[in-house]
């Protein structure tokens, strides 16, 4: 006789809505098992190839949706793993922010002053520090020095990056093998192994129902290790507190493919997406005029060249984090690197004659991509993202084997969307076209939507239960002993990168998660330790029984 | 050229790098090639292996390529008509169109409302692909062939155990004031 497997508190997803929690509660002593539906690769297994089958596409997730497209990470450590590790602090006006919804769309208990704490542990835990001009790569420096030349400001950005470690090499997207970035691989997650948490990878939840005692079981089916399209045995573990973080495009996704079995959800689930506002443009610089003008140059002569060199996004300018500036109008500015395979085929050709993205002039545009600067800007975007009906499995239709599918998300930016983008645009194109730096496009919507390493929202915390699917404790409305703690709670735009504020936020949610977890019998504690921290990343257990 | 292949090989085969060249133009591989149309110096897409790229298993593309080939000679066959042009029979059709009717075509078919715009985006994605990022190949193996594309936008090689490493990465001096609501943390007030 097959009897259910059950654990105390099952996690959904291992990024940082998920290692967080998976932390804290095996940390108190509740039992924990975390499902991950991506591999678990650690150190150098993070390969530094662009084939595919390398750790490249194994780890990472491109989601296009019918005007939007979601990247994420698809492993152990989820965004973690991928992302840039580029952590400020959202700004103060960002928390006043009223949206579409005409009134403050944060609940009142969270602001700046009430979240900085919050942020002070996870800056602690990864940890995220401050670093001098001095470690700033090239084309984080030339962006400071074009700001500064339109008599504008710009600032190093705090990352979670070990500089000692790091080689500026640009392979972040496809981990990081010198165990330079501080992914949760070296922090929150093997502090939950060390507690006695269980991660499992590959293992892809699709959907929840209840037990007769209130607790919640969870159905999940094992992904094939090469082939994602492939999917083998299926399972199912029951549990008494349930934590969704699944990341924004997958979490609203399995709660609305779980409403058969659990209910109606709250109306919130799977809309109010927000993309972060994000928008790209890319520069294409003049090396004479950088030397000229600027007065930049390399050791070696070179004056930049050097798009490939660095580490993400370095330097950021925050002169339009103006408090006092009309909602959807602000929006920072902050140099990034994109890497060929997905960095390029979007860029637009200034002045084309033909087609702006592919042809002979893109070609022509291709061969200056050493000169290439690339600018993120993150605006105010007005939660248009709505999920239509959820997929057969996980949150996409698999293409390839890894890495591309096609999933439910709707996104039609609406004006005041359009209006922050079309005022960022200008003044990217501002500050880099003075003096012949550069000429500038933004990349094309026209091809695959907008698109998003910033997914957010799509199942928000908020005092109103028609405009957000959690309370301020971040449990699902209707649904107790459901709690969301990843990108999708943050209730919209940040205008600045999100991870450290999803995990400032997860951080905040755990206390009360505790004492949902005790209402229901399981002998847990808050006891607020921090992570010990290691310096290399943390792999799958040799044996499991 | 692709002689020992059957006439449906072929077709496929020719019609895919035509579509490519046009994402990534390239110059010809031999005087009378024909899928290449010789837009650009260098090699483009095709000489990058776009077609190694979606023929490859992990890409998801391989069984579609002679439909969609197809269809894009459908496509073909129907602009050649409105525009009044004769085509070379001996050729598939789109292979048949100048390089400047293969991009007005592709510019009609990429097109934002276009119905059938996400199937040829993903060619489109996987041409530019198999040329900004050589992704059916090793990144080591291609850039020590000499990859097109890699060698095209200058991808620095990397150091002799195979990593990328720029010990030399920064201007070393502030160039720019900071923002006057800095916190002690370094973020955004
Ligand atoms: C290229 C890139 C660069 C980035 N750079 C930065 C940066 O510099 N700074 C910053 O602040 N942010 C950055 N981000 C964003 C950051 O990574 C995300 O905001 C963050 O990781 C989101 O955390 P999360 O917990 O919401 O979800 P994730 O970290 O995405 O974790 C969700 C996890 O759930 C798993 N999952 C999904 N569905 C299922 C399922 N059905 N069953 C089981 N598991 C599932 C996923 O595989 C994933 O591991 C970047 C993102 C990308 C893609």
């Amino acid at each position: 006789m097959n009897s259910t497997e059950s654990t105390d508190v099952l996690v959904i997803g291992s990024g940082f809505g998920g290692a967080i929690p998976a932390y804290h509660l095996a940390a108190g002593g509740a039992r924990v098992v975390v499902l991950e539906r991506g591999p678990w690769l650690s150190g150098d297994e993070f390969d530094q190839d662009f084939e595919l089958g390398s750790s490249y596409t194994r780890i990472f997730d491109f989601v296009v949706g019918d005007g939007m497209s979601v990247l994420g990470g698809n492993c152990v450590g989820g965004g973690s793993v991928v992302y840039f590790a580029t952590m400020p602090r959202a700004p103060r006006f960002v928390f006043e922010r009223r949206g579409g919804i005409g009134r403050r769309m944060w609940p009142a208990s969270i602001n700046r002053d009430t979240l900085d704490p919050w942020y002070d542990r996870v800056t602690e835990a990864l940890p995220v520090t401050r670093y001098g001009w001095d470690q700033v790569p090239y084309a984080g420096g030339l962006f400071a020095a074009a700001c500064a030349h339109a008599g504008r400001t710009a600032n190093p950005v705090p990352s979670a990056v070990d500089l000692d470690r790091c080689t500026n090499c640009n392979w972040m997207m496809a981990g990081c093998r010198y165990d330079a970035k501080r992914s949760l691989l070296l922090n929150y997650l093997p502090a939950a192994l060390a507690h006695g948490a269980e991660i499992r990878p590959l293992h892809e939840v699709q959907h929840l129902s209840r037990t007769d005692d209130g607790g919640y079981r969870v159905h999940y089916r094992i992904v094939d290790d090469e082939d994602y399209r492939v999917l083998h045995d299926e399972g199912v573990i029951e549990a008494k507190i349930v934590i969704v973080a699944a990341g924004a495009g997958a979490t609203p996704v399995i709660l609305r493919r779980s409403e058969p079995d659990l209910g109606p959800m709250p109306p919130a689930v799977g809309r109010y997406f927000s993309g972060n506002g994000e928008r790209l443009n890319t520069a294409v610089f003049d090396e004479d005029r950088v030397r000229s003008v600027l007065g930049l140059s390399r050791p070696g002569g070179q004056a930049y060249a050097a798009n490939q060199i660095g580490r993400g996004p370095t330097v950021a300018s925050w002169d339009r984090l103006d408090p006092d500036l009309p909602e959807f109008e602000r929006y920072s500015l902050e140099q990034l690197y994109f890497p060929p395979g997905l960095g390029t085929i979007l860029a637009q050709v200034p002045d084309a004659t033909g087609p702006t993205w592919f042809g002979a002039e893109k070609k022509e545009l291709m061969r200056r991509w050493q000169s290439w600067l690339t600018i993120f800007t993150m605006s105010e975007d007005d939660n248009e993202g709505v999920f239509g009906p959820p997929p057969a499995t996980g949150n996409a239709e698999r293409i390839s084997q890894q890495m591309l599918g096609r999933g439910p998300l709707r996104y039609v930016p609406t004006a005041d969307t359009r209006r922050g983008w079309a005022a960022a645009d200008a003044d990217v194109r501002d500050i880099l076209e003075r003096d012949g730096l550069a000429r500038v496009m933004p990349w094309t919507n026209d091809v695959v939507g907008a698109y998003t390493v910033h997914p957010l929202a799509s199942c928000r915390i908020g005092d109103d239960p028609e405009t957000s699917a959690l309370d301020d404790r971040h449990e699902l409305r209707r649904h107790p002993g459901v709690f969301v703690t990843d990108g999708s709670a943050v209730p919209g735009a940040l205008t600045v990168n999100p991870a450290l504020t999803i995990a400032a936020l997860a951080e905040r949610a755990i206390p009360g998660i505790v004492r949902a977890a005790q209402e229901r019998g399981v002998p847990v504690t808050y006891h607020g330790g921090l992570p010990e921290g290691s310096t290399v990343s943390a792999r799958p257990p040799a044996l499991r029984g | 050229m692709h002689a020992d292949t059957s006439d449906a090989d072929q077709v496929r085969v020719m019609t895919i790098e035509a579509f490519a060249d046009t994402i990534v133009p390239g110059e010809k591989r031999w005087p009378e090639d024909r899928a290449v149309a010789g837009a650009a110096a260098g090699g483009g897409a095709v000489a990058a292996g776009a077609l190694e790229l979606l023929e490859h298993p992990a890409s998801g593309y391989a069984a579609v390529l002679e439909p969609l080939a197809g269809a894009l000679n459908a496509h073909a066959s129907r602009y050649a008509q409105e525009q009044g042009h004769a085509l070379d029979p001996s050729v598939p059709p789109f292979v048949a169109l100048e390089h400047a009717d293969r991009t007005r075509l592709l510019q009609e078919l990429l097109a934002v409302d276009h119905p059938e715009k996400e199937m040829w985006v993903g060619l489109a994605l996987f041409s530019n692909m198999a040329f900004d990022s050589a992704a059916h190949l090793g990144t080591h193996a291609a850039l020590a062939a000499g990859h097109p594309g890699l060698l095209t936008i200058g991808y620095h090689r990397p150091d002799a155990d195979g990593l990328w490493r720029f010990p030399e990465y920064s201007y070393g001096r502030p160039l720019a004031p900071l923002h006057p609501h800095t916190t002690s943390t370094g973020s955004p007030a």
